[in-house]
């Protein structure tokens, strides 16, 4: 199995659209999650026994297989962006959901009261004192949905879509292994660069964990 | 959309079919057997490896970076790179389920490991056991529960994405997801995923019933 150089050199630009088209669908689709999370964890985090039912639910849903999400969705959605990228939101919800919830539980109580003491109103107390707390756990959420998105996105090309996974079934088609290697290597750099910067995202969000080691 | 629904339901119980070589009851077998042969295979190889990386404290870097890594990896793109370069035959799907499932068994076992209380593992070095004793009688049975999460997360991931067998011409539930695409056939894809859907959690379920049962004895009341 040899890679044809001059085939990647050729197809560089067609290489560069996918490679930001599959970057694009991720990326909506964690900013989705979250969107969608944030809120039904606070939820989930208040009221408790919302909390199993809101899990379980996003259990259920990972468990269903990507390529069926997608199928489930076109006759609602069509053979378009949306549904891959409505399909993808579904994933990373089980992962941002649960550690948001995590996150908030993981805030002491002392701190919540020492709030609630001075006199801080509780919508005041969720967006200054608890998610700020919980940011370094949202963040590892953050984080995971991300990488799993970007790899998921190239099940879409089932339906047309998925980005660097129209690779995939064109060599797949055509007997040819570079497009397939190339879209292998294409997406494992993706989620490193993306982790990286959350990485780094995180290290600037939250100065007051960097104080602990010195 | 009510149609649909009152389709899939007489697609799912319609006795004629579960019967035969295409029918459910032998694509569900098919399925559960890919999948419970990867994660046990997975699991054979990622527990020394987890178990080591805990009891030694060395390595953890590896088996972070293992399983971003692992989930950084494109399942279809794998499965079409060792078709194309093995030939026909179920290696392509095993080796991608594989390697889905052996960083999630990594890295709950390793967190596992070191969630055991410091303290605890003096004591048992100060009783005079040996590395293997502290190990398998101590470290362990402690680490058991993250373990068996593990292992459940992974069993979830490979039921759900052994559907992928189908795309290369093997059978298991995939077979409906994929041949319903071709044939514009919604009511059989549905059908197909939500065998595997329920086939997931009742594993699952299983899996949570087994480990209650193992360690009803011990009860973890506060952490």
């Amino acid at each position: 199995m040899t890679v044809e150089w001059a085939w990647i050199s050729d197809h560089a630009s067609d290489l560069a659209t996918l490679t930001v088209s599959h970057l694009q669908a991720a990326l909506t689709a964690v900013a989705l999650g979250l969107l969608i999370s944030l809120p039904l964890a606070v939820v989930a985090h208040r009221i408790r026994p919302l909390r199993g039912l809101l899990l379980g639910l996003s259990n259920v849903l990972f468990t269903i297989p990507s390529i069926a999400i997608f199928v489930l969705l076109l006759p609602v959605t069509g053979l378009t962006r949306t549904t891959t990228v409505v399909g993808l939101t579904v994933y990373t919800l089980v992962v941002l959901l649960r550690n948001t919830v995590e996150g908030l539980d993981a805030v002491p109580v002392k701190v919540r009261e020492a709030a609630r003491a001075m006199g801080t109103r509780p919508l005041r107390t969720l967006l200054t004192v608890e998610l700020p707390l919980a940011l370094p756990v949202i963040m590892a959420g953050v984080r995971i949905a991300t990488v799993m998105s970007i790899s998921l996105v190239s099940v879409a090309t089932y339906i047309g879509d998925g980005g660097l996974g129209q690779l995939f079934t064109d060599g797949f088609q055509r007997n040819f292994p570079t497009p397939v290697i190339t879209g292998v290597v294409l997406t494992l750099l993706l989620a490193l660069v993306a982790d990286a910067l959350l990485v780094a995202v995180q290290y600037v969000l939250t100065p007051w964990t960097r104080k602990r080691g010195a | 959309m009510y149609e649909l629904f009152s389709d899939l339901g007489s697609w799912l119980t319609s006795g004629e079919q579960w019967a035969g070589p295409d029918g459910i009851a032998h694509r569900l077998a098919e399925h559960l057997q890919y999948s419970l042969i990867a994660t046990l295979v997975a699991a054979v190889i990622a527990l020394p490896v987890g178990l080591l990386i805990g009891h030694t404290g060395r390595g953890a870097f590896l088996a972070i970076n293992l399983s971003s890594f692992g989930r950084a990896l494109p399942t279809v793109g794998l499965v079409v790179l060792v078709f194309l370069a093995s030939g026909l035959s179920m290696t392509p799907v095993y080796v991608a389920l594989v390697a889905l499932a052996v960083p999630a068994i990594v890295t709950n076992t390793y967190a596992g490991m070191t969630a055991v209380d410091a303290d605890v593992k003096d004591a048992a070095r100060g009783q005079g056991m040996r590395a293997h004793q502290v190990l398998f009688q101590v470290e362990l049975p402690l680490a058991l529960p993250l373990i068996m999460t593990g292992l459940r997360l992974a069993l979830i991931q490979v039921v759900a994405t052994a559907t992928i067998a189908a795309y290369v011409s093997f059978g298991g539930l995939g077979r409906y997801v994929f041949d319903g695409l071709a044939q514009r056939d919604l009511v059989q894809v549905l059908g197909g995923a939500v065998l595997v859907a329920v086939i997931a959690v009742v594993l699952d379920l299983v899996l949570a019933g087994l480990q209650r049962a193992l360690f009803r004895h011990r009860h973890h009341a506060a952490h």
